[in-house]
């Protein structure tokens, strides 16, 4: 008479959704049934681009952790370690990187640091210069963005990891003799190993998959996710298979080493917990030059944006030469409103992403019953299906997407779905399924399971309890899930740029087009927008 | 067997290898209270939540008014439940919470009625737009209580509900829910691990043992006439010895000493067996019996217990605090004890 549930329907659906496409890449890069080959793969491995690629990725990620964690570990531990007039303001700002989409920071810079940018144009002006002085490109302007956007989870990480390291451990240090910087070296730095291991991972992972800065800056510079999207987009879909095994080959091994060396749990939680002590730092002088330095952090870091934002008010064709541009107007944001071509990008960004975070918080909400309340067998299965979008860089799922959906065969689950207007919501809700899983699942751990009993009890079904109780009080989870989920989907590239159609490009890919026809204010407005409506949601969901 | 009311019929449920009930047959007279006590690990709870329909038994049927619900979830069964810590939903307040089993027939006139009646029941009136964490503890066991009978279930379940309260007030708590339960007459069943709480609360005791019933009696009954060596020794306080019977109703713990006892079996003369015997039963006596020497003396007031090494072991009886002092040598006889078939000599 025992049964216990098995949450076959669950896996099914997300086999379907995530594995079985990047199963079918692999297939395919070996030619599929029928004409079984090797000469993709053999091509591949003799062809020097192919690896001098594969290897720019490797370095590039393996640059950028060093380069951010450089910054943001410094940094994570003076905001959390003193205390200073503007700590809380400035700690908030300096986050905000990480809540942009990616491209938005990758244009910003291009404003800013670019040849034709404000900077380029002060150092020329200053020096006399015929051109610009430097070209924003290759692997060194790559880094430059990773950097910028990546330190922040070093940052992050390394905040949150002091704020929960046990005070007594810092003193017990100090007592046995050492001094700041030993404590430190010794006790501190240890006692984060696991939270600077996990700031590493994101970041290599996060530099892996990246797209938009080597899209954009890269110039001759080769990485396997740009190869991947050029070969597709040149209609060279046996070496696009390949590439995409091969960055998603690298992607596991990353994984899987990081898995390796972060070894055992956190250990900076052991005992009672003392809260960490922030010293103050005592001396006027000290405290202000803090002060001052956490501003001048916080401009530089914001300084992109502002660029932004300014650039958005520059009429077409209004700036050529001249040091600042002479004239600004609300010229470009009327254009969004009034000309539906314009607009459209927009609206369908928005609805896209609308759609793609409701069905992935559906998803999450379903398989947080499962794994958590009914604690299916299978529950282990659907939980590592439901971070496998983490673990692959979004062009191998985009292509993986692309390739499963292509073909009609719905005896095999497959349908003709690239063309059509389903296919980017779905491709975000893909991606968007790790980050609502993380949180929703997260949220259900903390529900007292006899809240759920009490409402049985009292009468009320499966769908009454889920709509009464486990929705009302997992709203936090939700509402930060969504947040997130939607901000990555509406300010999407990679994806887009794979699956796009001209009927339902999104923002990402109007300022592409816009950058290709010189006209940066109309990129600029499109920048600010995503900059609105991310910051908003992040804004929205963060609330408590 | 009598139709009404709540019966469980050879409840099976098995965990992995675990069997935590086995084979349990027990009946709860309609509007009678059902306390079910037993050590951590006996089954009770896993008893209850059979009951309620959150688990489903391997074997056995539970019926209710003599309908078989086993095979109805815990939605469909119109049972009340109370939990340990009371599960109040913690985004709605006092009145949402009570009115949340309330059946949509019933018009907001009427919910409103039917609320205000429940949380009356349990001394909250006027407390339904409170919110629930601002109650203190006791309160919130009300609310719990309230929750559950508002939708007037056919039975009501109880797990653990004093352990949450702090000591003070589990005394007062516990006399107001006996008073609430004798106002709402619903067959009631309760997990506890506190045998003070079972007597006090319960029409009737059931003993759990390994997931088993051991003895199913009214307290008195339980106390007075174990059916088991273990309900003798986990219900109330007793010493345990050896004897071998010399008649059905007298058994010898030692040459010279025999004591009048009762059994739940009846014995033959010469079976081995194990005596039971409270501390009340024992009588302190001038001169012969057991004797023995008081190791230590534990005062309650007027009265007190002594632990007493004796040739057979250690014994506690309880009497006169003046009765001895610790080193005093102290002779006892036994009023009545109980005995229970041991194998071997």
């Amino acid at each position: 008479m025992r049964r216990k549930p098995l949450g076959l329907l669950l896996t099914v659906l997300l086999v379907w959704l995530v594995a079985y496409p990047i199963g079918l890449v692999l297939i395919e890069s070996v030619g599929g049934p029928g004409e079984w080959t090797l000469d993709h793969l053999k091509a591949f491995a003799t062809d020097s681009f192919e690896w001098s690629a594969l290897w720019g990725s490797v370095w590039i990620s393996f640059a950028s952790v060093v380069l951010a964690g450089a910054i943001g570990i410094p940094v994570g531990y003076f905001f959390e370690a003193f205390t200073f007039p503007g700590r809380r303001v400035l700690g908030a700002l300096i986050a905000l990187p990480a809540v942009l989409p990616p491209l938005v920071g990758v244009i910003a810079f291009l404003f800013l640091f670019g040849e034709s940018g404000f900077i380029a144009r002060f150092i020329t002006a200053i020096f006399g210069l015929q051109a610009s002085p430097w070209r924003l490109q290759g692997a060194g302007a790559i880094l430059l963005v990773h950097a910028y956007s990546m330190y922040v989870y070093f940052y992050l990480f390394v905040r949150a990891g002091l704020a929960k390291v046990d005070a007594s451990m810092i003193e017990a240090a100090q007592v046995l003799g050492c001094n700041h910087w030993q404590t430190i070296r010794r006790v501190t730095l240890p006692l984060l190993r696991p939270q600077i291991l996990a700031a590493a991972l994101l970041t290599f992972m996060t530099s892996l998959g990246s797209f938009s800065a080597p899209y954009i800056f890269g110039g001759g510079f080769r990485v396997m996710t740009t190869q991947i999207v050029n070969s597709k987009l040149n209609g060279d879909l046996n070496a696009a298979m390949v590439q995409t095994v091969a960055l998603a080959a690298v992607a596991f091994l990353a994984l899987t080493a990081f898995g390796r060396g972060q070894g055992s749990r956190s250990v900076a939680t052991t005992g009672k917990g003392v809260a960490s002590a922030t010293r103050n730092l005592g001396p006027p002088l000290a405290r202000w030059s803090a002060t001052g330095l956490g501003w001048m952090f916080a401009v530089l870091l914001l300084l992109p944006h502002i660029t932004l934002v300014v650039v958005s008010f520059v009429p077409f064709g209004t700036w050529t030469t001249q040091l600042v541009p002479p004239e600004y107007s609300l010229g470009n944001y009327a254009q969004l409103v009034q000309e539906p071509e314009r607009l459209r990008p927009l609206v369908n960004s928005l609805w896209m992403a609308a759609v793609a975070t409701v069905g992935a918080l559906a998803l999450a909400l379903w398989a947080g019953r499962n794994i958590v309340q009914r604690k299916v067998v299978l529950r282990g299965a659907i939980d590592r299906l439901l971070n496998v979008p983490w673990a692959v860089p979004g062009t191998v799922l985009a292509i993986a997407i692309a390739t499963a959906f292509s073909v009609s065969a719905p005896w095999v689950g497959r349908w003709v779905l690239v063309g059509t207007i389903v296919i980017l919501p779905l491709a975000y809700l893909v991606r968007n399924i790790p980050i609502a899983a993380g949180s929703v699942i997260a949220g259900f751990r903390q529900l007292d399971p006899a809240l759920e009993e009490a409402a049985a009890s009292l009468g009320a079904r499966r769908l009454r309890t889920l709509w009464r109780i486990s929705i009302p009080l997992l709203k936090p989870a939700l509402l930060a899930a969504g947040a997130l989920a939607f901000a990555t989907a509406v300010g999407d590239f990679v994806t887009s740029i794979v699956l796009y159609t001209f009927n339902t490009r999104p923002i990402s890919i109007e300022i592409l087009s816009a950058l290709r026809d010189f006209d940066v204010g109309v990129a600029a407005v499109y920048g600010v927008v995503l900059m609105v409506v991310s910051a908003g949601a992040m804004a929205l969901g963060t609330r408590r | 067997m009598s139709e009404a009311g709540l019966r469980l019929e050879h409840l099976t449920k098995q965990f992995d290898d675990h069997v935590a009930v086995r084979d349990l047959t027990l009946d709860v007279p309609q509007g009678s209270v059902l306390a079910l006590l037993g050590p951590s690990g006996s089954g009770k709870t896993t008893t209850l939540r059979l009951i309620a329909g959150f688990e489903t038994p391997d074997k056995g049927r539970v019926l209710v008014d003599g309908e078989d619900v086993t095979a109805l979830g815990p939605a469909d069964r119109h049972f009340g439940m109370v939990f340990q810590h009371y599960a109040l939903f913690p985004h709605l307040n006092v009145g949402e919470n009570v009115a949340f089993g309330l059946g949509r027939s019933l018009s907001a006139d009427e919910r409103r009625q039917r609320v205000a009646e429940s949380l009356l029941l349990v001394d909250l009136r006027g407390f339904e737009d409170r919110r629930v964490d601002e109650l203190s503890g006791g309160q919130q066991q009300r609310v719990a209580v309230a929750r559950a009978v508002a939708p007037r279930p056919r039975v009501l379940l109880f797990d653990e509900p004093l352990s949450n309260l702090d000591p003070a007030l589990r005394e007062r708590t516990r006399r107001e829910l006996r008073a609430a339960l004798d106002k709402v007459h619903v067959t009631t069943v309760f997990v506890t691990h506190e045998q003070e709480e079972a007597f006090a609360l319960g029409d009737v005791v059931a003993v759990l043992r390994n997931g088993a019933l051991e003895q199913v009696s009214a307290p008195t009954e339980l106390y007075e006439r174990p059916a088991s060596h273990f309900v003798a020794t986990f219900v109330g306080r007793a010493t345990t010895l050896k004897g071998v019977m010399v008649a059905s109703d007298r058994v010898r713990v030692a040459t010279g000493i025999e004591w009048p006892v009762t059994s739940p079996v009846a014995l033959q003369e010469g079976q081995p067996v194990s005596v039971t015997v409270r501390p009340e039963m024992f009588l302190p006596s001038e001169d012969g019996g057991l004797t023995g020497t008081v190791r230590e003396v534990r005062y309650t007031g007027a009265r007190a217990f002594f632990e007493v090494d004796t040739q057979l072991g250690n014994v506690e009886f309880e009497a006169d605090v003046h009765t001895a002092d610790v080193g005093d040598t102290v002779w006892l006889t036994a009023r009545t004890g109980t005995a229970f078939p041991r194998r071997g000599k």
